[in-house]
């Protein structure tokens, strides 16, 4: 019975090429679109855990507290989650800046004292996760007399996270628009064949047909058209993504990660929406006219 | 099959009204057809003979008046039973129904396929059912380029293939010649004599003096008159 189906739902396809071809070929563009929002935030997601696990408190010392005393040294260090602290003497500071700031050395010859305070360097323990947890370390450490200020790039790695949430709420109002435009789309395709094979929808209702059995090969063309949108689509941005992920990697991130494409699992649910996209396609279209 | 088996009514009208729009089709029409029994449903055009046949497979609905067929009531039936209803049915259309882009096969499968059939039971049977009815050979061909005889041999073919307790013909042999319409004719006495009840719409008296069996006169809607017609070389049940 399945085979059936499947030669009549082929055979559908093969009458209505250009159709279905126009079906696929949309469902394929929603695919590329929300596969890539998806690529791009999950690997957003991985260069902010890559600068997370980088991150280094510099804590400031107050003028009065200068020299950095190995007491308090030992104090940043007992706190939760601190691997190791440095100390960075205003002097080294201010030769390290120099140094990194060869081009514009002029800026410092006015310098009538080095403005830059004493400070501690502090590395965090690898095992230290969550920007809440390295909030809760910065206020810790702030808390000590001796410091007046830490510093942690929070304000970058806020901007990148509003990025990354962008990402998130645009890919999933795309994914909704898309999901809606690939059933819509599918509907009238159904729509269109459905009125091509009238008169043979009656004369199986007269031979006794059920009207599962009259609708089983619609649901198999919305699947179908479904599946190889997916699998074109994915197949696409797989490319694409192979051929620009090597040069991405090294010129804008600097190596920091590895960018990756979707897991197994994330291919499987999107090309089973898509494949949901096309079955729905059907049923609107379906109830609609199979009423008569 | 028993005498009072045989005596059982398999379908049974009683007070049937069909209109379409303001214009009467069918008016108060009571009668029974029993199992296993030859009936024919005779007159002019556009005495409702086609129409009579439509509210018995349910391809309309009688406006009103109770309809039963093989215990079903067809006025409660809902749409989803259809089917059970059809199944029982073999209904050879005057413009015989074939799906154009289907093959004569194909056609005549799409009954057993359609009433779950085990897969691997199918080809033998539709290719029986094919002899019988001498288009065997063309079985792979599609329906548009055969004539219209082996047309309704093929409608003969798919309407008897199931088994149905019920044969619903009309018009059979209305465009056929002489041998064609022979032949059509020999198929539907052939499901009669193996115990399918069998109705003809038909106004061709030639044609019902060569079956025999019992005729229903519909006039204007109306049920004018019943009677019993022998055949040339009849069956003694008749």
């Amino acid at each position: 019975m399945i085979a059936r189906h499947f030669k009549r739902a082929l055979e559908d396809i093969l009458a209505n090429r250009f159709l279905n071809a126009v079906t696929a070929v949309t469902i394929l563009l929603a695919v590329v679109i929300v596969s890539a929002a998806v690529l791009l935030y999950v690997n957003a997601g991985d260069l902010m855990n890559a600068w997370q696990q980088g991150t280094r408190i510099m804590a400031y010392l107050r003028p009065e507290a200068s020299g950095g005393s190995p007491a308090l040294r030992r104090s940043i260090e007992s706190v939760d989650g601190v691997q190791q602290a440095v100390f960075i003497s205003r002097d080294e500071a201010l030769r390290d800046l120099k140094a990194r700031m060869q081009h514009q050395t002029s800026l410092f010859d006015n310098l009538l004292e080095n403005p830059l305070p004493d400070a501690f360097e502090i590395q965090l323990k690898p095992s230290t996760e969550g920007w809440e947890h390295i909030e809760d370390i910065a206020a810790r450490i702030r808390s000590f007399a001796e410091i007046e200020d830490v510093e942690y790039g929070r304000q970058w790695v806020d901007a990148v996270q509003g990025v990354a949430e962008l990402f998130r709420t645009v890919g999933m109002a795309m994914m909704g628009l898309f999901f809606v435009a690939a059933v819509a789309i599918v509907a009238n395709t159904t729509r269109l064949v459905i009125y091509s094979r009238q008169e043979e929808v009656e004369i199986m209702r007269l031979v006794g047909a059920s009207e599962s059995f009259i609708k089983a090969p619609f649901y198999i063309e919305g699947l179908l058209q479904g599946l190889v949108g997916a699998i074109a689509g994915i197949a696409i941005l797989f490319a694409v993504f192979t051929a620009l992920a090597a040069r991405v990697e090294q010129s804008t991130l600097g190596g920091m990660i590895a960018l990756r494409f979707l897991s197994l699992e994330q291919l499987v649910v999107i090309t089973l929406v898509s494949m949901l996209a096309g079955c729905l396609g059907c049923y609107v279209s379906l109830k609609e006219f199979m009423k008569i | 099959m028993t005498d009072q088996e045989e005596k059982l009514p398999i379908i049974r009208l009683s007070h049937v009204h069909h209109v379409y729009g303001n214009h009467p089709a069918l008016t108060d029409l009571t009668f029974e057809i029993f199992k296993n029994e030859l009936v024919f449903i005779c007159g002019p055009s556009g005495a409702g003979k086609t129409t009579l046949l439509r509210l018995l497979y349910r391809g309309a609905r009688a406006s009103r008046g109770e309809i039963v067929v093989d215990g079903i009531r067809l006025e409660d039936l809902p749409r989803a039973r259809l089917p059970l209803l059809r199944r029982k049915l073999g209904v050879i259309f005057q413009d015989y129904k074939l799906i154009p882009g289907c093959s004569v096969y194909g056609n005549v499968a799409l009954v057993l396929e359609a009433s779950g059939h085990r897969r691997s039971l199918i080809p033998k049977k539709v290719h029986g059912v094919l002899r019988l009815v001498g288009m065997e050979r063309h079985a792979d061909a599609l329906p548009p380029i055969l004539s219209g005889g082996e047309q309704q041999r093929v409608a003969v073919a798919r309407a008897v293939v199931g088994d149905p307790k019920i044969i619903l013909a009309d018009e059979p042999t209305g465009n056929l010649d002489e041998a064609s319409a022979q032949a059509v004719m020999d198929l539907l006495r052939g499901a009669f004599i193996r115990g399918t009840t069998v109705i003809i719409a038909t106004h061709d008296k030639a044609f019902i003096r060569r079956m025999g069996g019992r005729v229903l006169h519909l006039q204007q809607g109306r049920l004018a008159a019943s009677e019993l017609v022998a055949k040339h070389h009849d069956r003694t049940a008749l």
